[in-house]
């Protein structure tokens, strides 16, 4: 029994290796996405920078728009930051923000010295509305076409790759299709 | 010509890894000495093509030769010579090709100092760090090799990352990378001294200097790390918990537990078992930092370009690796002794608790960095875990490790009784508790976080001085004795007090940032100024500015107090003509008190900038706290008994009263 314990280690060492195996054929930014093609989930949510205002799903509908999840304690979110920037800035589609769990005046901040290209932030404190969006990390990004149905989904920090290659042309068919 | 000659003597490097491998290892076997006798030569030989190696590297980089893919991606000819020589080791292909260099200058380093020991064990540690070489060299010459060729040969190169554009990228990576791979030094000497059967406190005593250097190299690699992301990143912060952060603090935890039961089995001859697990894991998870960082498995900030392909070398190259020193252990560990026996409260008990704590530690970290992958890999979706886990977790921990490092030290060896170091300790406590309600009382903002974190800094330093002087107290009253007998201290003692107190600078600063931290965004045109902290932060207006390789607008911010100047500052935004990506580089005015830090944000209108604004009380002594950790090990090593020869071979019995007495 005394020579078991001396096997644990090696045991342990299995396990890991195997995880990391699995884990190598796995993409950890692409992601399940059991709502694309279905209705965004409804939510109402106060405006960062008025708490006093609020915008629900609703008051988005006929437009195409983007949103992008994330956090002032997300240390990726800074990494696609310039990213959405560059997307505000060339007019691409209508960005919203969603604040996930996050402290306002932290995230207003984060803002204030990064730039901020959101039309509107909406401040998800408690992280419910990310439960119903199903965030599994953040950043996220999605874009919701005109009828409200969510179209594409992309966890993990944006990269002019993924811009070019799927939101862009994406992007182009909504709103072409009006 | 020059690249196929650097990729040839890689090729020449793996013919010798195997005879070095190899030969000495059936020498030892056998008790040949002819076989044994070639380690030696053999290191010298390599170390010399891969230094070779790295120069043909060197030289295309500081040439522009811009046909060979690995400078084409990552230089161009606008890049001064001083990054385009760093970014030889910018990029994955050229950064493994650092790693082996540091391999081979290990393994060189160990074939020239160990001059001591006897050849068997020599030739064994030497024969496993050359097989840990070939691994690596084999990974370089099958999926990164730095000397490809790219044809059509573009005009200029697409230019190093303007984040890496730092003295930060000359100086941090070598560090880092001599911790990491100074670790598969504590690995083959654990290794070897498990195929020879002379797992002793001897043993101890000739590792222990090398886990020491390899150590206090990984902690000078991270602080730089760290000091460089805080600088240069613009985010303020020090330390964000990051994957590739945390790959290589795991080594970290386990280097610092290491050292710490390698002194009770030099000393006492016991966790020899457990002493011999943690330099095998040491090593290991500098090869899973590698896996982590190299393979894309986890999202990161600074993640190389990844390939599943790398990857799964890596993870076959950590399979074999580990499994095989593992099997080892499982095989030889079970015959070796106990070692001396101690009591629930002695010296050992007391390092035991350091290394269990340490080790927690190491769990929650590996546990935050591998869990989105676990979950991912059971399916169980996808998820990410950030600072406040960390921060959570790892604070605790700490706390009660700093506690305990103030006992550990006074404690003696095998017996000690709770009454009796109460009484050693109770002015150091009663004093810590004093200078702690003073401190937070004169900061005049008390939170658990500040008054835990001056306890745990005020405590360490009391019990060193505690410690220090019931070591130099004149015995029969004579005062000048004092200062004969502090130059009496043996080096080690010293630099284990230096490193300490740097634990105890270390833990104030995080505390002193943690609680005062000011930040504050202003909107300003010239002329305007704000007050922070009693710092008048005026603005003068900015000015359009041309770089060497960038385009920038620098603002002139004049700074003072009570009316007499204290600083200029000038924060400056950048654009990189090359990769064309906008970079911040803040301003940052570093004294003893703090930090002014000054980072330009967006343009409003006009000339009227938003500025921000940090005032971070005791900031730089988070990474001059780490300067004295490690200064304190190096002075450590240089203690005489490392120095003195070797008495006996490995023949003594383990964990005997001679071996023990020390």
């Amino acid at each position: 029994m005394k020579v078991l314990r001396y096997l644990v280690p090696m045991a342990l060492l299995a396990a890991v290796v195997a995880f990391l195996g699995v884990g190598l054929g796995l993409n950890p930014r692409e992601v399940p996405s059991p709502l694309i093609g279905k209705p965004a989930p409804a939510f109402k949510l106060a405006r960062l920078d008025d708490a006093t205002q609020t915008i629900s799903r609703e008051d988005l509908l006929g437009q195409v728009w983007m949103l992008n999840v994330w956090a002032s304690w997300c240390a990726p979110c800074r990494e696609e930051h310039p990213l959405v920037i560059d997307i505000a800035r060339r007019q691409l589609v209508a960005v919203y923000g969603l604040n996930y769990k996050d402290q306002v005046p932290a995230a207003k901040n984060w803002l204030a010295g990064l730039g901020n290209p959101y039309r509107a932030t909406l401040v998800d404190s408690d992280g419910r509305v990310g439960i119903d969006y199903g965030v599994y990390g953040v950043p996220e990004t999605f874009i919701v076409d005109r009828q409200g149905v969510i179209r594409f989904k992309h966890t993990g920090p944006l990269t002019p790759d993924v811009l070019r290659t799927r939101i862009e042309p994406l992007l182009k068919e909504l709103q072409r299709a009006g | 010509m020059i690249a196929e000659a650097g990729h040839f003597a890689l090729w020449l490097a793996v013919g010798v890894t195997l005879v070095l491998g190899i030969v000495p290892m059936v020498g030892a076997q056998r008790g040949r000495a002819d076989l044994m006798a070639l380690a030696r030569p053999a290191t010298h030989v390599l170390l010399g093509l891969i230094v070779f190696s790295y120069g043909c590297l060197l030289l295309s980089f500081a040439r522009n030769d811009f046909s060979i893919l690995n400078v084409a991606s990552h230089s161009n000819s606008a890049l001064p010579l001083m990054y385009r020589l760093a970014a030889s080791w910018g990029s994955h292909e050229g950064s493994l090709l650092l790693w082996l260099l540091m391999q081979a200058g290990w393994a060189w380093a160990v074939a020239v100092f160990s001059r001591n020991l006897p050849l068997p064990v020599l030739a064994r540690i030497l024969a496993v760090m050359g097989l840990l070489t070939l691994s690596f060299l084999l990974f370089v010459l099958f999926t990164s090799n730095p000397f490809d060729r790219l044809i059509p040969v573009p005009l200029d190169g697409r230019d190093l990352n303007p984040q890496l554009q730092d003295p930060g990228m000359i100086f941090h990576p070598p560090m880092l990378y001599m911790g990491y791979v100074g670790m598969s030094v504590a690995f083959a000497f654990a290794v070897a001294a498990l195929i020879g059967g002379n797992l002793d406190a001897q043993w101890a005593r000739w590792s222990r200097p090398w886990v020491t250097v390899a150590w206090a190299f990984l902690t000078f690699g991270i602080a730089l790390g760290s000091w460089w992301a805080y600088y240069e990143l613009g985010w303020g912060g020090w330390w964000f918990w990051d994957a590739v952060e945390n790959a290589s603090f795991m080594p970290w935890l386990v280097a610092t537990a290491l050292i710490h039961s390698l002194a009770v089995t030099e000393k006492r001859g016991s966790f020899k078992s457990w002493t011999v697990l943690l330099a095998i894991l040491g090593y290991s998870l500098s090869l899973l930092g590698t896996f982590l960082v190299r393979s894309g498995v986890i999202t990161s900030v600074h993640s190389f370009a990844s390939d599943p392909k790398r990857g799964f070398f890596i993870l076959v190259m950590l399979a074999i690796t580990v499994g095989a020193a593992l099997s080892l252990y499982a095989w030889r560990a079970p015959k070796v002794g106990l070692g001396a026996r101690f009591s629930t409260l002695s010296r050992e008990s007391l390092l035991l608790t350091n290394n269990v704590l340490l080790l927690v530690a190491l769990a929650a970290v590996m546990l935050g960095t591998l869990y989105p992958l676990i979950l991912d890999a059971l399916g169980l979706g996808k998820i990410s875990v950030g600072a406040p886990y960390f921060d959570a977790v790892f604070a605790p921990i700490m706390a009660v490790l700093v506690f305990f490092m103030g006992l550990g030290p006074l404690a003696r060896w095998k017996n000690d009784t709770l009454p009796a170091l109460a009484v050693r300790l109770r002015w150091a406590a009663g004093v810590t508790v004093v200078c702690a309600a003073l401190t937070a009382w004169i900061g005049g903002k008390i939170t658990l976080g500040s008054v835990v974190g001056l306890l745990m800094t005020y405590w360490i330093v009391f019990s060193v001085l505690t410690e220090l002087w019931e070591r130099v107290r004149p015995a029969g009253g004579v005062k000048a004795n004092v200062l004969y007998r502090l130059g009496q201290l043996p080096r080690a003692t010293v630099g284990m007090m230096v490193a300490h107190l740097g634990v105890a600078v270390f833990v104030f600063g995080v505390t002193m940032v943690g609680t005062y931290d000011i930040e504050r965004d202003v909107a300003m045109s010239p002329g305007d100024s704000t007050t922070v902290n009693g710092y008048t932060f005026t603005y003068q207006g900015n000015q359009a500015l041309r770089g060497p390789n960038y385009d920038a607008v620098r603002g002139h911010l004049v700074v003072t107090r009570d009316g007499r100047a204290v600083s200029e500052m000038y924060p400056e935004k950048r654009v990189y003509r090359v990769q064309r990506n906008p970079m911040t580089e803040a301003a940052i005015d570093s004294r003893i008190r703090g930090d002014l830090y000054v980072q330009l944000g967006e343009p409003i209108k006009g000339d009227t900038w938003l500025v921000r604004i940090w005032v971070k009380p005791f900031v730089s002594w988070i990474w001059v706290g780490c300067l004295f950790m490690g200064l304190g090990g190096m002075w450590a090593v240089t203690d005489r008994r490392y120095r003195a020869r070797a008495t006996s071979a490995s023949t003594e019995p383990a964990g005997t009263a001679a071996t023990a007495a020390r």
